[in-house]
């Protein structure tokens, strides 16, 4: 299988403080892998650097063999790469049709457009009723399917989800889990970034445990599953 | 008063909020895209004034045949061109260099644009510190209507400042890059991950800024046919009390308040010029205490 991702040795900084040191991490194509880890473990800056929003120290960051390490963001966005950030990030003051339109800057294509819409609305009907609502006035559950419906519209060979089940109630969250399931079955590789370890874990084909700002293991997620010190730590015992 | 004098001062004021209001809206889209206060933007119409007087004072020594219209259009090219040229080349030097520093140096960066831009133009031998006659480009018509007395210029001051407000709330309403626009002051790195190119969205802003300056330059030297290097600061200060008054980094607050200063200053002329002079800015600590926000702008919540 190739690889869609690979992050080598990566170190990121804010200012004094070292939030990853030396981090790698391989996501093949097609599939879904999760990084799980507590707080401050670095999985956000993990995925924010490989977006390129925050600036790495050293290391390398590979999309499909070609280096993005030093790629401007919105570049990387049009190279492929969609990010569902950590807390939504809606534009609060755009209606949820312009969100969902913003996000296909980069391309200009009416029937393309039109067709990425029907598949959003498809997975998130409610966002079809909502669509001239100001984003900032949708419920939190709302705003995390145009998180991820956003998301979606940049058209990403791979995508980045930051905590996408954040704040939903369980109900919800079985349906983010599924949603996400459905958007790699249409053929999007998912690296997943998540507190609610057990589902992501069984959402997932591979996995990477976090801790400060180095992987501690890693492996197939139904063998993290297993593993007792990841369940003590991360799964409730 | 009279209903006519009432008319009277209203149409006058109409003619001076629109240019306040052209300017007031470069200092609110600049404000909402990079929290910067851009005490330059004042200068900025000032440039456009003078590239103006010299490519119309060069035409004028080709030929006198030229049509004023045909002059005019092009007068107004040069304006709207300069202004956002001007705007765009201190963005590029002065701001971009400062992005992600604290927000106090970019603000006095600015006021050091602002004095540059003053002291440099004053010290060109082919300008000076003086006054200049500005060439008409049109020839004033005046008119009268029920009692009150009209003229082209001011028609055309009103008429031109609404064209271009009605273009710019389409661009930023309408187009992609207005999208963008507000995408990206609301919340830069999410504009990132929309694949927004956040740099070429504040060139835009800074481009449309400067050229409404550019157009409130020409304007401005069309009614009051004298220019000279510091013909910006005090429209630019009231135009900044105007977008306070809208609500700073709200667009169509902008062209609110700049109308509304406008107004009210000439009222207040009239009744005493001292006042006139000074009502800009006893309007200023009145909103700053009473409404903070402005007329038009929503509590500040957001973190910036
Ligand atoms: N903008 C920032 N400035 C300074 N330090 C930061 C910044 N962002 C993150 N950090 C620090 O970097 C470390 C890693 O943060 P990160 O957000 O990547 O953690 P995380 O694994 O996503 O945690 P969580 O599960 O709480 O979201 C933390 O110690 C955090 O305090
Ligand atoms: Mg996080």
């Amino acid at each position: 299988m190739a690889l869609a991702l690979e992050v080598k040795d990566l170190h990121v900084a804010y200012g004094g403080i070292k939030a990853l040191r030396g981090i790698s991490v391989k996501v093949e194509a097609c599939s879904i892998v999760t990084m799980i880890g507590a707080n401050g473990a670095g999985k956000s800056t993990t995925l924010r650097a490989i977006s390129g929003i925050v600036a790495k120290q050293s290391g390398h960051v590979t999309f499909f063999d070609k280096d993005i390490t030093s790629t401007p963001a919105h570049i990387i966005v049009a190279m492929g790469i969609s990010h569902v950030p950590e807390g939504r990030r809606m534009f609060a003051t755009l209606s949820v049709m312009e969100n969902l339109e913003i996000a296909t800057y980069t391309r200009h294509d009416k029937k393309e457009f039109a067709e990425s819409l029907e598949t959003v609305f498809s997975l998130f009907p409610r966002l079809k009723e909502r669509r001239k609502q100001l984003a900032g006035t949708l419920s939190g559950g709302e705003q995390q399917m145009l998180a991820v419906g956003r998301a979606m519209m940049t058209h990403g060979k791979v995508m980045l989800l930051d905590e996408p089940s954040m704040g939903l109630a369980p109900v919800l969250v079985e349906e983010i889990f599924r949603t996400i399931k459905k958007i790699n079955e249409l053929g999007t590789t998912i690296l997943l970034v998540e507190q609610n370890a057990r589902m992501a874990l069984e959402y997932s084909n591979y996995a990477y445990v976090l801790e400060v700002g180095v992987v501690s293991a890693e492996g197939p997620s139904s063998q993290l599953l297993d593993d007792p010190r990841v369940k003590e730590a991360y799964l409730g015992g | 008063m009279e209903l006519t004098t009432f008319f009277q001062q209203l149409i006058n004021g109409l003619q001076l909020g629109a240019i306040y209001a052209l300017i007031a809206l470069g200092y609110t889209m600049v404000y909402g895209i990079i929290r910067l206060i851009n005490f330059a933007h004042a200068d900025f119409l000032m440039v456009g004034a003078f590239a103006v007087y010299f490519f119309a004072s060069f035409i004028l020594t080709l030929t006198n045949a030229i049509p004023p219209i045909i002059l005019f259009i092009l007068g107004l090219i040069v304006a709207l061109v300069a202004g956002a040229l001007i705007a765009e080349l201190s963005n590029r030097l002065a701001y971009k260099p400062l992005r992600y520093k604290p927000r106090l140096s970019a603000l006095i960066t600015a006021v050091g644009v602002s004095m540059f831009l003053e002291y440099f133009f004053a010290s060109l031998p082919f300008i000076g510190p003086s006054f200049r006659a500005f060439p008409d480009l049109l020839k004033p018509v005046s008119f009268v209507v029920g009692g009150v007395y009209l003229n082209n210029i001011q028609l055309l001051d009103i008429g031109l400042a609404i064209v271009l407000m009605i273009l710019l709330t389409f661009i930023v309403n309408r187009t992609m890059m207005g999208k963008a626009m507000r995408a990206v002051s609301q919340d830069k790195d999410a504009a990132k991950l929309m694949g927004i190119n956040v740099e070429r969205t504040i060139t835009f802003v800074f481009l449309i800024g400067g050229a409404l300056a550019g157009a409130a330059g020409i304007l401005m030297a069309m009614t009051y046919p004298r220019i000279y290097p510091n013909m910006g600061i005090l429209p630019g200060l009231k135009a900044f009390v105007a977008a306070v008054l809208g609500g700073i980094g709200n667009i169509p607050g902008a062209m609110l308040g700049g109308f509304l200063l406008g107004i009210a200053e000439i009222y207040a002329t009239s009744y005493n010029s001292l006042l006139g002079e000074g009502i800009a800015f006893a309007i200023l600590i009145i909103v700053l205490l009473v409404r903070p926000q402005g007329l038009l702008g929503e509590k500040q919540s957001e973190k910036v």
